[in-house]
């Protein structure tokens, strides 16, 4: 940076930049801030599961409704679809559009494989008379995991639209920081899961 | 009016004609009012061809400058709605004694005063502290704008959603009529079944997405965006203070955000997080709404309290005394504000030990709010004062907020709370603080920073006349509400029993009338300034002898803010230059990155309104639709690439010749 001089004084110092003066770029910070936001409505949401995860209303509890065969598949398709957004960045990071774009695609797969078994899961619960409405802890047991999977449904239609994006553009560098975003979002729900799967399923059928 | 359990048609939801209240005179004459100044507005701006210069260098603005300017002309038009929401229930408790009924009848009166609370904090006083932030954050720090302008201009434009929705509700339907936080099970669709508390929700999630996004921008644009050498301890105090606020509302909005979608959920979906039956719990929400609602007053709060740090070191000529105090002051204050929501419910039950040390973390904060007084105070002491309208403003605040604060200390003790909860000493006691802090420095700030954003200072007589009234009308109006608060009188009545109050609230109503005279004169200060604006100009762009950055540009600053980049050396970084003898430079300008505007602000607010109408209405197609052209439309912006450019040097070196002249035709 070269810095002008002041005409008064040898020891005057430098009181602006002549060159044009390029701040850091905030974005990943930004996204980093509205991430941790996030998660407080995530903590939220746990915190009322912890208030009202006992409150059975003579109705039926985890013990009673949870698959945990089911779930742990689940949790293993969201898991792997971590490692292969991984995989992605990886890539990226070499510029590989081609390869970039298939570890997206898988990472999708796995992201609608997800999606589809908490689907099907719900469909089952409600068929057997555990909905929302039956009790407090049904309602915050459906708004908590049901608040991860809308996540998990905007994650994927944002996986979406940047595979266009990056089709059309290329890994050009706007598209890369969004590449890095989604991938802060994505390993985030993993991590939400990790908890969901954690506080509520395992700790629900003890 | 009564909610009427009508059936629901496909194409229109609830909605049907019967919403309109054309029953209610006072809203037919309001509506009337409101139509014909919205139409002769309208009909200004199509008669003077004004459309496309609104649009393209207001509406569609990314320049935080003229963000900010926006967002305190919403707060401005607010603060007359909520301010006649206050007169209404002042005339109405000065009348209604003794049998004798008001003018107002209950159901309206709830709403009232719903009514008041939800836009004097969401629409009035945040949009301001907000477009101060706006304002002056990117000058005190040397930038050009915040990290993200676009978003800049979506969450003013959902701001302004918000309270379009809450306008709606005055002319369409009916507003909650549950207090300002609206707690289950009134607000549960048992007791509250038609539109009012929908209207609450919807407007404050929308408005609640723009002011998450512009806390997440104004702490990335702290954080990375400051000038060369501005350490962390040499910003100016107020961007300190913006920075505790903002992170302030990153961390609680979300709550907000989570425990009224858990309420829209009982409400349209039946389930059971805040309802008497099935396992719910009430006090859950009332935990949850404080844990948003308790640092939400320090975000307002914290703002303020830069202003006048900012106005005392001007106007004394010194620097602010115990700088580092202040800003650690300031940490602290922002730590402490997340552990004492608990004292807005000390009647709740929670036993003696957790209301203790709620009592006392709520004692705690008086420390860093005194040691702050006490700085600001060692700041006069021997400074050559200026006794200008925001120095006015910043004496009469710390005189008032110390009693604000005292009796604030007064309810911390739980058996003094059990004894005052919910009277009237606490709505004089919040008042106090908000009016005599958030407030009163909001109006130090208008008249402090307005030279800045428009090149001429504001009136003088008619400042101090709007001064004189809003701080006498203050006491008048809140004092005799300690007293009956003392006596026993709880908040929120539309009528009472006993005659030998009536003294007191007739007092207040004058107090009221007080105070709407200083919002007159305000506007009238502002009328007469922008006749006389030849008369009041301001060319060096730094008419008090300013001691931070943004009074080293010119007033109104050019789009690009600084042609060069400053370098600081020190603390009061403007003021280190001119004791140093800084030469303003005039040549070897250079072309300026600068980011475009957009419309897409104004879509995406567009759209989210009438997705929340829509809810509100159970017009299930219109939400769905305007939800997905909400998603289409905000993917389509993101393959728009092309969203920066250059100013040219040449528009550059005219705009800085312009003011080298002006410069010089002064001296």
């Amino acid at each position: 940076m070269t810095t002008a001089t002041i005409a008064s004084g040898a020891s005057a110092p430098q009181f602006y930049t002549t060159e044009e003066h390029h701040p850091e770029n905030g974005t990943l910070l930004g996204f980093w801030l509205y991430l941790m936001s996030d998660c407080l409505i995530f903590a939220v949401l746990f915190a009322c599961y912890g208030v009202l995860g006992r409150s059975y209303a003579a109705g039926p509890s985890g013990k009673d409704l949870f698959d945990l065969g089911l779930v742990a598949l689940n949790t293993a398709f969201l898991l792997l679809s971590s490692i292969t957004y991984g995989f992605a960045m990886l890539e990226m990071a070499k510029n590989r559009k081609g390869s970039t774009l298939f570890w997206l695609g898988v990472t999708g797969l796995f992201g609608a494989a997800f999606l589809c078994v908490e689907i099907y899961e719900f469909a089952h619960l409600i068929h057997e008379g555990a909905t929302p409405q039956r009790s407090a802890f049904l309602s915050s047991f459906f708004t908590l995991v049901g608040t991860h999977g809308l996540h998990v449904t905007f994650g994927m239609i944002w996986l979406i639209t940047l595979m266009v994006q990056v089709t059309r553009r290329g890994l050009i560098p706007e598209n890369r920081r969004r590449l890095a975003c989604l991938s802060m979002f994505w390993h985030f729900l993993d991590v939400i899961w990790i908890g969901v799967f954690t506080f509520v399923y395992l700790m629900g059928t003890l | 009016m009564t909610p009427s359990p009508a059936p629901e048609s496909l194409l229109f939801g609830r909605l049907s004609l019967e919403a309109i209240p054309l029953h209610e005179p006072i809203l037919l004459i309001t509506f009337a009012a409101v139509a014909v100044g919205g139409v002769a507005t309208l009909g200004a701006i199509t008669y003077f061809r004004l459309w496309g210069w609104l649009w393209r260098d207001w509406l569609t603005s990314i320049d935080h400058k003229k963000i900010g300017i926006m967002y305190m002309i919403l707060g401005v038009v607010m603060l007359l709605r909520g301010f006649a929401d206050a007169l209404m229930m002042r005339a109405q408790q000065a009348i209604a004694f003794a049998g004798f009924e008001g003018y107002l009848p209950p159901h309206h009166y709830d709403q009232i005063f719903t009514a008041h609370g939800v836009i004097m904090i969401f629409f009035v006083a945040m949009p301001m502290v907000t477009g101060f932030m706006n304002y002056i954050v990117p000058l005190q720090i040397g930038a050009r704008d915040v990290a993200f302008p676009f978003l800049n201009n979506f969450s003013f434009w959902m701001t302004t959603g918000g309270a379009v929705l809450v306008m709606t509700s005055l002319f369409v339907g009916e507003f909650a009529a549950t207090g300002w936080l609206a707690y289950p099970p009134l607000s549960g669709i048992a007791y509250s079944p038609w539109v009012g508390v929908d209207y609450y929700i919807w407007a404050l999630q929308i408005a609640g997405v723009g002011t998450l996004l512009s806390g997440v921008n104004l702490i990335a644009t702290i954080v990375k965006m400051r000038a060369p050498g501005m350490t962390m301890m040499r910003m100016p105090v107020f961007t300190w203070t913006a920075l505790c606020t903002n992170v302030l509302i990153v961390a609680s909005f979300p709550v907000l955000t989570a425990v009224l979608a858990l309420l829209s959920l009982d409400r349209y979906l039946g389930t059971a997080f805040f309802t008497n039956d099935m396992g719910g719990s009430p006090m859950m929400y009332v935990n949850l709404i404080w844990i948003w609602g308790h640092p939400e007053v320090y975000i307002l709060i914290l703002p303020a309290f830069g202003i006048f740090s900012e106005v005392v070191s001007t106007y004394c000529g010194k620097r602010l005394f115990g700088y580092a105090s202040m800003v650690y002051a300031t940490v602290v204050i922002t730590i402490l504000s997340y552990l004492v929501w608990l004292h807005h419910f000390f009647t709740m039950g929670s036993g003696a030990s957790v209301n203790s040390f709620f009592g006392i973390t709520t004692m705690i904060i008086s420390i860093p709010t005194g040691a702050k007084i006490f700085n600001w105070l060692f700041t006069m002491y021997r400074g050559r004062i200026r006794f200008e309208l925001p120095m006015m403003w910043t004496v009469a605040f710390m005189l008032t907020f110390v009693i604000g604060g005292m009796t604030g200390v007064l309810l911390a003790v739980p058996p003094a709370d059990f004894v005052l909860h919910n009277s009237l000493f606490l709505i004089a006691h919040f008042h106090n603080v908000i009016i005599g802090g958030v407030l009163f420095g909001l109006f130090a700030g208008i008249n402090y920073w307005f030279p800045k954003a428009f090149g001429f200072k504001l009136d003088e007589f008619w400042g101090k006349i709007s001064f004189w009234c809003w701080v006498v009308g203050f006491y008048v109006a809140f004092m005799p509400l300690y007293i009956l608060g003392l006596m026993g009188v709880t908040r929120r009545m539309s009528k009472f029993d006993d005659p030998s109050l009536q003294i007191w609230f007739v007092i207040a109503a004058f107090g009221a009338v007080l105070i709407a005279a200083g919002i007159g004169a305000f506007l009238m200060q502002i009328f007469v300034s922008v006749l006389r604006r030849e008369k009041l100009k301001d060319v060096t762009g730094d008419p008090w002898n300013g001691r931070t950055l943004e009074w080293a540009t010119s007033s109104p600053p050019p789009a690009y803010n600084f042609a060069f980049t400053p370098v600081v050396h020190d603390l009061d970084a403007w003021n280190d230059m001119k004791r140093r003898g800084y030469v303003r430079p005039t040549s070897g300008f250079i072309p300026i990155h600068m980011p475009k505007n957009t419309g897409a602000g104004v879509v995406l607010s567009a759209l989210s309104v009438i997705c929340g109408f829509a809810l509100i209405w159970h017009i299930w197609w219109l939400a769905i639709a305007s939800l997905l052209a909400l998603i289409v439309s905000a993917i389509v912006h993101t393959f728009n690439y092309d969203r920066d450019f250059h100013i040219p040097a040449s528009e550059v070196i005219a705009s800085e010749r312009a003011r080298t002249k002006l410069l010089e035709g002064r001296a």
